[in-house]
């Protein structure tokens, strides 16, 4: 009763019905869209916020308690993109580009899916671990790097693996997490209160605004449902919870607490549709991006966002709890 | 005005090219060049990311020798794979030694 209730509750938040209000806006075809410069300034300020939350809270954690998790993610950064790959090159049969490039963007991570799996917990009242967003830049690029390593390793390629390093490291998730983490951590609790107003308060509203548009590209990516097949929709939705799991069951073991292993479930279970898409055209450009952007937006990220999250809280109730 | 005949080579393309592009451009040859954002729709529906934005548009002026190179260069490295078109006009220009 108490999932049930707390399905209920995620589906009714305002961040998932701005997303469903999205996927409707665009299935009638709605003139509904927000800017694309409206759009990048809300992730700069959504990425640059939970970094800057995550330093600050950095700050204030002793050193031992992170290393646990940190080591564990970027374990998961390692162990996610290989078994992806071998599901879709074994069972699926994909071809190496495309099964590398989809193991790309299921290893890594989507900072949104994040964000909103914390919005979740504190609305169910439950405490997490402050330092969580060093953990997303953990997971980010790791991951990508061993999916295109395993394509470039098995086979001479046409895509450029230097311009693709580039554009992981220097993509705007990573330098947006990583240095706000970074001037969090420098500036600490009572240096971050002179902008918390305006990173704390209008954070949930920028959430909100930023999954609206989410649905919309969600939704725009259904129509290409048909064309990626069974297997890959089935992927998008069982891999997720196969990573998703093991996450939450490894936090558990490495000492997260359960809220704070369910957020780690839900980082594993993410797949990366900005950070990854640009590296996985420049690297593996024969690689089909219907099939990976389609896979990571319209499946796995409504899968997460509605159904997956209270999936990882309800696990971590019963694993870790 | 006295004007010179030159080529005036047209590349639209992804915008995740753009950086990669205009650096090999710059090693055939090319001394400037104007960008400008594209949207439009040709045989490739899908482009590498909906959020990169709209494509881009490359318009240099060069010699024919360099308008060659250019052509010959795009086609062999970025057509199988990727978004693009390349053309070459005739262009009438003012101060054109500026360009060669």
């Amino acid at each position: 009763m108490d999932q049930l209730s707390s399905l209920a509750s995620n589906l009714l938040s305002p961040i998932v019905l701005a997303f469903v209000l999205g996927v409707v806006a665009a299935l009638v075809k709605s003139d509904l869209k927000l800017p694309s410069a409206l759009y990048n300034s809300l992730s700069i300020y959504l990425l640059l916020a939970i970094g800057l939350k995550g330093g600050v809270e950095l700050n204030r954690t002793p050193l031992d308690e992170v290393v646990g998790p940190a080591l564990l993610t970027l374990g998961l950064g390692v162990v996610t993109p290989v078994f992806a790959y071998n599901v879709l090159r074994r069972l699926g049969r994909f071809s190496r580009a495309n099964s590398a490039a989809i193991a790309a963007h299921y290893g890594s991570v989507s900072a949104v899916t994040f964000i909103v799996a914390t919005s979740f917990a504190s609305a169910m009242g439950e405490q997490s671990e402050g330092f969580l967003p060093a953990l997303v830049a953990l997971l980010e690029v790791p991951a990508i790097v061993i999916a295109l390593l395993i394509a470039f390793v098995r086979q001479e390629r046409a895509g450029s693996w230097k311009d693709a390093l580039h554009e992981v490291l220097t993509g705007r998730s990573v330098i947006l997490l990583i240095g706000g983490l970074l001037i969090g951590l420098a500036v600490g609790p009572s240096g971050f209160e002179s902008v918390e107003p305006f990173f704390q308060t209008g954070f949930q509203g920028a959430l909100t605004l930023f999954l609206l548009e989410m649905g919309i590209v969600a939704a725009s990516r259904l129509k290409d449902l048909r064309e990626v097949g069974l297997f890959l929709i089935g992927f998008g939705v069982i891999v997720p919870i196969i990573h998703g799991l093991l996450a939450v069951w490894l936090g558990g073991l490495v000492g997260l607490s359960p809220a704070g292993s369910a957020i780690l479930g839900a980082m594993a279970s993410s797949a990366s549709y900005i950070a990854a898409p640009a590296a996985v055209r420049i690297a593996l450009p024969e690689a089909n991006p219907t099939f990976y952007l389609t896979a990571s937006l319209g499946i796995t990220f409504p899968f997460n966002v509605t159904l997956g999250i209270p999936l990882y809280f309800a696990a971590a109730g019963w694993l870790v709890g | 005005m006295h004007t010179i005949t030159l080529k005036l080579v047209t590349i639209v393309t992804e915008r995740i090219l753009e950086d990669r592009l205009l650096r090999q451009l710059d090693e055939l040859g090319v001394s400037g060049y104007t960008l400008t954002q594209a949207t439009g729709k040709g045989s490739r529906g899908v482009r590498a990311s909906e959020w990169e934005g709209p494509d881009t548009r490359i318009e240099t002026l060069v010699s024919e020798d360099v308008a060659n190179a250019i052509v010959e260069h795009v086609a062999e490295n970025y057509f199988e794979h990727y978004a693009v078109i390349v053309y070459v006009q005739n262009a009438e220009v003012v101060r054109g030694d500026k360009y060669l």
